[in-house]
């Protein structure tokens, strides 16, 4: 997907404008609330018109002011998933996931339903009424919905912002799979970093109307390092579980990991805070923290009055956060050798 | 059960009759001017508002001279209307007009109110989703907005058989063709021990109006189940 777009929008309380060109499949929309992520959504599938500017998605222009061009919702393919899913009420979960779908040329329906049932597990939900589900089942199908009219592209403003923790990491792999398994691009909106992280690879980032950075999910979440109390947050995908004792053996790239048990079953996608991986000169022979990893210093990075630290441990990445004094006492420098040490309950599993 | 005579029951049956003709007749023109009040752009809305408003605040027999005076043969409607040989003055089609006038703003206000709850959400929802305006509109605003259109219905079958000012001035008050329940009584009660007759059709007038909102109800809560299931 290549999108290119200059808009300006203003409000009485609030001016948007936006000039940027980018490329991808994976766009994240970043930023705090208030910070113009909706509007931009708005702007894109064509449910605000814009005062000036355009965009060309694909090299196909969808809005010009200076040709008095602007697409209708419809002729865009631009399907949305909004906060709050918004089935329609008066159908029922087959109705509202075949809504789009019905709606396509017979050449134009690339999708099988019954293949995005299977993926999104719709199959159970199919002949209910759509008043009957649970928050995470209405995403679900809102998502089935937008892909099932196969559209050009898929705008997603905070899907999972409205959800728990727990049934928030149970729908992002959902998400995840949808997309790679049809293809088709997407933009999500969020202000969660972690969301950002799991389903984007560039990022663009606003604040109060404005694009501040074009970036990428992980360089943010490093620069974010500095202001954030929890820290950078290393997502880490471990398998093949051996319970060890009350403790659970996990096998993360080519090294194992001792988590505290109760974490769930199975592979799955966990958080661990760089406050979390303390780092010594020399192995420590003996703590009470269960993970003791040898690594290589392959980076250091300034997060405000602290320092960033990325571990290489045997090919998978770790990061750690030290103050200046620590890296003074320690050598810090790319190529030197440490030990990560970290206690069994300090991750967290997502999903 | 008092003696009604011939012309009651004509009465009775003529003001179902115009009431039913008056409600349908309009549900289609009531349902285009809600949504134009609450979802289209076009400019003036609020002097849409006030003309579609204007029969709720005027006195109903002002409402009814204006008629006249528009379809009668001098009238710049009724000339075209006798030009293609159409007499509405003095007929239960004008009764019907009458009606319609005066009951259209009820109408127009309950749908409105059923169509103003309607989530904006679901309508971009369906345009991002490859609906054209006028497809949203059949498939989710017009099924969205059945109770709405149901409680007008009600309201303006219930106004359209109480109707008076208007029609008797546009339609007369002759028995058997253009007399209606309220004109009736009307007569009634001018007429010396036509009292009991009167008090007969106010009878029937309550049992017409009461069936008319258990009907209303019924239709609610068949609706209410069929969303459910």
């Amino acid at each position: 997907m290549k999108l290119e777009l200059s808009l300006r929008k203003r409000y009485a309380d609030f001016a948007f404008a936006a000039d940027f060109s980018v490329e991808g499949t994976r766009l994240g929309v970043f930023g705090p609330s208030g910070s113009g992520k909706s509007t931009l959504m708005h702007l894109l599938a064509g449910l605000l018109p814009p005062d000036d500017g355009f965009i060309r998605l694909n090299d196909e222009v969808l809005f010009d002011a200076a040709r008095g061009l602007c697409l209708a919702p419809e002729k865009r393919r631009i399907a949305v998933v909004f906060q709050h899913a918004h089935l329609f009420p008066h159908l029922s979960v087959r109705a509202n996931l075949l809504y789009g779908y019905k709606r396509l040329k017979r050449k134009e329906r690339r999708i099988d339903p019954a293949a995005l049932y299977e993926v999104l597990n719709l199959g159970p939900l199919l002949g209910r009424g759509v008043t009957s589900l649970s928050g995470g089942e209405r995403q679900r199908v809102a998502l089935g919905r937008a892909v099932l009219a196969h559209p050009r592209l898929i705008l997603m403003d905070e899907p999972v912002s409205g959800l728990d923790d727990a049934l928030k990491y149970q729908i992002l792999p959902y998400l995840r799979k949808a997309f790679a398994e049809f293809g088709i691009p997407l933009i999500f909106i969020s202000h969660s970093l972690n969301e950002m992280r799991l389903m984007c690879d560039t990022v663009l980032e606003f604040g109060k109307g404005r694009l501040l950075a074009q970036t990428s999910a992980e360089e943010l979440a490093r620069r974010r390092l500095a202001e954030s109390p929890v820290g950078y947050i290393n997502l880490l995908r471990l398998d093949d579980r051996r319970p060890k004792e009350d403790l659970s053996d996990y096998r993360w790239g080519d090294k194992r990991l001792i988590l505290t048990g109760g974490n769930g079953e199975g592979a799955g996608m966990f958080e661990l805070s760089s406050k979390d991986v303390t780092l010594f000169k020399r192995h420590p022979e003996a703590s009470s923290a269960r993970n003791i990893l040898p690594c290589r210093v392959s980076g250091l990075f300034a997060a405000g009055n602290r320092l960033g630290v990325e571990l290489d441990c045997g090919g998978a990445t770790l990061v750690s956060q030290v103050v200046h004094e620590a890296a003074r006492d320690l050598g810090l420098h790319p190529g030197s050798e440490v030990f990560a040490v970290i206690k069994a309950s300090a991750f967290r599993r997502l999903y | 059960m008092p003696d009604f005579a011939p012309t009651d029951y004509q009465a009775m049956l003529l003001s179902a009759k115009v009431a039913l003709t008056a409600t349908l007749l309009s549900l289609p023109l009531g349902f285009a001017v809600a949504w134009l009040l609450v979802f289209s752009r076009v400019p003036g809305k609020a002097l849409i508002d006030g003309l579609v408003n204007l029969p709720l605040v005027l006195p109903p027999v002002v409402v009814g001279y204006l008629l006249l005076l528009a379809l009668g043969s001098q009238g710049w409607l009724g000339g075209v209307l006798d030009a293609w040989g159409v007499r509405v003055i003095f007929t239960w089609k004008a009764a019907v007009l009458a009606s319609m006038v005066v009951g259209f703003p009820l109408l127009v206000r309950a749908i409105r109110l059923g169509m103003e709850s309607i989530d904006t959400h679901l309508i971009q929802a369906s345009r991002t989703l490859g609906a054209p305006w006028y497809d949203t509109l059949f498939t989710v605003i017009l099924p969205l907005s059945t109770r709405a259109l149901i409680a007008g219905a009600t309201l303006m079958f219930a106004r359209s058989l109480g109707e008076f000012g208007a029609t008797i001035i546009v339609a007369g008050n002759i028995p058997g063709v253009t007399q209606t329940i309220p004109l009736a009584i009307f007569d009634y009660t001018n007429t010396p021990g036509g009292d009991r007759l009167a008090l007969g059709l106010c009878l029937v007038s309550i049992a017409l109006a009461l069936a008319v909102l258990l009907f209303n109800e019924g239709l609610v809560k068949r609706r209410q189940r069929g969303a459910r299931s």
